[in-house]
């Protein structure tokens, strides 16, 4: 396939993976919001600007305010956010027909269809008796396309560099609400027992979809170091970031076997792994969670850089 | 201009009964539901949009992707008219290819006096950088649409011929599968030839003409300027449906004297490139040296062999209406045989007495540039104000050598669905011809285009024309 097929699939799969985080965040910060006062719930919206980076792009459009409406405003659909939803959602849509001669018809479609609906959704300013059916129906159509990609494509090297793409960016992304969050799962002793704690942690876990599955693992019993533990190191929860490590290993492999040879990207990687599987979450937390984010994010850009790279994306 | 009582119509007699072509399809039709039609109609378009079969549209709305209406009245030839058709369009393309040759060898043409000399010399499209080449298979133009227009029952007349880089194809093959999908009991009722083993005979086709040096299975690939173009849906569908790459300059280069495209694993050898790239971007060593689009060197690669370009660079000389007029001579002199398919008459206007004649008489004509194509720059008297038609009489004597013009046709008309029912509307056709060392394959239909806008001649799709379905029947 050509290089820039590849880095086209890539990309399409790593801004529909960051246009569903995205609303899974502002879903939970507008949880969130709800049982807070005012200052507070400003406070909660600053975070989400922060998870996403877009603080920079933020206040150059809306200055320090951080409201509600604002910041669910600015992620979803402003033209000065090059990140909103509605951007990615276009830049998957412009990859996917850069690229539709590697895509199934149903992928395609897919696409095609949930750009053309979101479109639509996102025409306007989005008002808060809206806001929970708008990222409903942007979860909803991601969903579709993840399920015609599931169901139609083969299992070759495109869609290894469309997982790639999807497990990349999902990592950086749980690791990015990880690190803003830091501070809830390392309480100190004042905060313990506050009825803010169980809020907050569960927060954070709706903002990847763990809510339910945490409470199955732990029969509901909060605590934040079992949290760090499930998103950081639970294999079996599809957003840890040790669950995007072994997908991005088994597909970065699959190319592997059908190229015949292995590349920097596998090499960069395999450390990654190795380091990740002999940590603990005690060790993580005593060396510092801030510190293993941010160590764990380059490393997951470097992955990506070598990967564009060793497969010829730009030259 | 309303419409002309006397245009042919293709469906019905001026008698108002059926013509034998339509019987099996208003026999059906008279069966349906108007409201359900009407239905089918809206359900047509969302498919379209769903799939993201749109064109592009320049200026204004740049970027914007608009679809071309779709009417669900197909427009049906019969059998014994197809193979007249076919005869002719044989014929002609035949032609085509050898004056190409001609021109850019011994240009015996114009040294038996049948063809001017300054309509090769002074022409833009043509390229030195073909002189004394022959391309792989002596295939000038692989890929040809003729477009023709009927004015009555047995009066088919070529418009235009287009041996640069027709465009349209896409439309064919989905105005059939929309089609079928929509009313799949009309193809028991009535039987119409296939037309969708168009992309594979393409295919095949092009790997006919591969240089000497491609391996078994020569590697074809799509050459396209990118999403923003305006047919970019019909090349990522042709490559896709070849399972041929979709390229774009920047995958190309030349590596170890052969175009290569980079693929993850590194360069690979392309054999025969289907470019749907003007010459003029095809390589930025050889022509304009600012493209982007093409790639550096490649026509070097060229004429050593190392490449099929198709259709060849410097074709684009036959798309000139100029040598347009000459193609009834063109066809006598190189098939020794008598045009099948008529020229519409054309008056050059780089001869004086035309010229008199065409500046005296522009109100009933309609005048095109010599180097002119998708309905621009042209002017048509009997739809123009007097402003205009002297606006345009400036340039016209300004520069004479520039235009060319014909009668306002009579356009056949066949029915479009409307609201009300049927109604008739100006339709041209444009076949679509495959040329290979093995012969010339034509694809029973092709595209037909349609002025929407009652009365309206225009067809073109950047001027708000539609397509239908093309039906040939079967024996």
């Amino acid at each position: 396939m050509l290089g820039r097929t590849a880095n086209g699939v890539f990309w399409m799969a790593r801004y529909l993976e960051r246009a569903e985080n995205t609303a899974r965040l502002l879903e939970a910060g507008f949880r969130m919001a709800l049982t807070r006062d005012q200052s507070a719930s400003h406070e909660e919206w600053r975070s989400v600007i922060t998870t996403v980076g877009a603080a920079f792009d933020y206040e150059a459009v809306h200055g320090t305010e951080y409201s509600g409406d604002k910041v669910w405003n600015f992620l979803l659909r402003d033209k000065g956010n090059p990140g909103s939803v509605l951007a990615m959602i276009e830049g998957a849509r412009t990859n996917a027909r850069a690229v539709r001669t590697a895509l199934t018809r149903e992928v395609w479609e897919a696409v095609n269809e949930s750009w053309m609906s979101l479109k639509d959704v996102l025409a306007r300013p989005v008002r808060e008796p809206m806001l929970g059916e708008v990222l409903a129906a942007i979860r909803r159509q991601m969903t579709l396309v993840r399920g015609a990609m599931e169901g139609t494509m083969l299992r070759n090297e495109i869609h290894n560099f469309t997982r790639i793409g999807t497990f990349i960016e999902r990592a950086d992304n749980t690791a990015r609400i990880l690190d803003v969050k830091y501070y809830v799962l390392l309480p100190s002793i004042a905060w313990v027992g506050s009825s803010l704690d169980n809020v907050q942690w569960e927060s954070v876990l709706r903002s990847v979809a763990g809510e339910r599955s945490y409470r199955w693992l732990n029969a509901g019993k909060m605590d934040p170091r079992g949290i760090a533990e499930f998103l950081i190191l639970d294999q079996r929860f599809p957003r840890s970031l040790a669950f995007c490590i072994d997908k991005l290993r088994s597909n970065l492999f699959g190319l592997a076997h059908e190229y015949g040879h292995e590349t920097s990207a596998h090499e960069l990687l395999r450390g990654l792994g190795t380091r990740f599987h002999q940590s603990s979450i005690d060790s993580i937390l005593e060396g510092g969670l801030h510190e293993f984010i941010t160590l764990f994010v380059a490393c997951n850009q470097q992955v990506a850089q070598a990967i564009e790279y060793d497969y010829r994306f730009y030259a | 201009m309303t419409h002309s009582p006397s245009s042919f119509d293709e469906m019905l007699t001026a008698e108002g009964t059926v013509r034998a072509a339509y019987s099996g399809y208003r026999e059906w039709y008279d069966a349906q539901d108007p409201l359900a039609l009407r239905r089918k109609g809206a359900e047509a378009e969302g498919f379209f949009r769903k799939t993201g079969i749109t064109f592009n549209v320049y200026g204004d709305d740049a970027g914007e992707e608009r679809l071309i209406p779709f009417d669900m009245v197909p427009r049906i030839v019969t059998a014994a008219e197809w193979r007249k058709l076919s005869r002719g369009i044989e014929q002609r393309v035949r032609a085509l290819n050898a004056f190409l040759h001609d021109i850019y060898h011994r240009q015996e043409i114009v040294r038996a006096g049948r063809f001017p000399q300054r309509l090769i010399a002074q022409n833009e499209a043509f390229l030195p950088q073909m002189v004394g080449f022959v391309p792989p298979g002596g295939v000038y133009t692989h890929i040809v649409g003729i477009d023709l227009v009927r004015t009555g029952p047995d009066d088919f007349m070529v418009l235009e011929d287009n041996a640069r880089t027709p465009s349209g194809v896409s439309y064919m093959l989905e105005n059939r599968e929309t089609m079928m999908a929509m009313f799949p009991e009309l193809f028991t009722k009535v039987n119409v030839r296939p037309v969708q083993d168009y992309p594979r005979r393409l295919a095949k086709s092009l790997a006919a003409c591969a240089p000497a040096c491609a391996g078994e299975r020569p590697v074809v690939a799509v050459l396209t300027p990118g999403i923003y173009n305006s047919a970019y849906f019909e090349h990522a569908f042709l490559a896709d449906q070849m399972g041929a790459e979709l390229v774009e300059g920047s995958d190309l280069r030349v590596v170890d004297g052969r175009v290569a495209m980079r693929t993850t694993r590194g360069y690979t050898p392309i054999d025969v490139l289907y470019r749907r790239v003007d010459d003029d971007f095809l390589d930025p060593l050889s022509f304009n040296p600012t493209s982007v689009l093409g790639v550096p060197g490649i026509m070097d690669i060229y004429r050593a062999g190392g490449i099929t370009i198709a259709n060849a660079p410097g074709t684009g000389i036959a798309d000139d209406k100029a040598i347009y007029s000459f193609m009834p001579e063109i066809v006598e002199f190189y098939t020794g045989e008598k045009p099948l398919l008529a020229n519409v008459p054309t008056w050059r206007c780089s001869e004086a007495d035309s010229l008199a004649y065409v500046l005296d008489n522009l109100a009933d004509l309609v005048v095109k540039e010599v180097h002119g194509s998708g309905g621009y720059g042209m002017l048509i008297g009997p739809t123009s104000s007097k402003k205009e038609i002297e606006a345009f009489a400036a340039k016209l004597r300004a520069k004479p050598d520039n235009y060319i013009a014909q009668p306002t046709l009579a356009l056949s008309t066949v029915p479009i669905f409307t609201k009300a029912g049927l109604a008739p509307r100006h339709v041209d056709l444009r076949p679509f011809v495959l040329v290979s060392p093995q012969g010339t394959d034509i694809t029973p239909g092709g595209l037909t285009r349609v002025a929407l806008q009652k009365g309206s001649l225009v067809v073109n799709s950047s001027q708000g024309g539609g397509t239908k379905d093309s039906w040939v029947l079967e024996d």
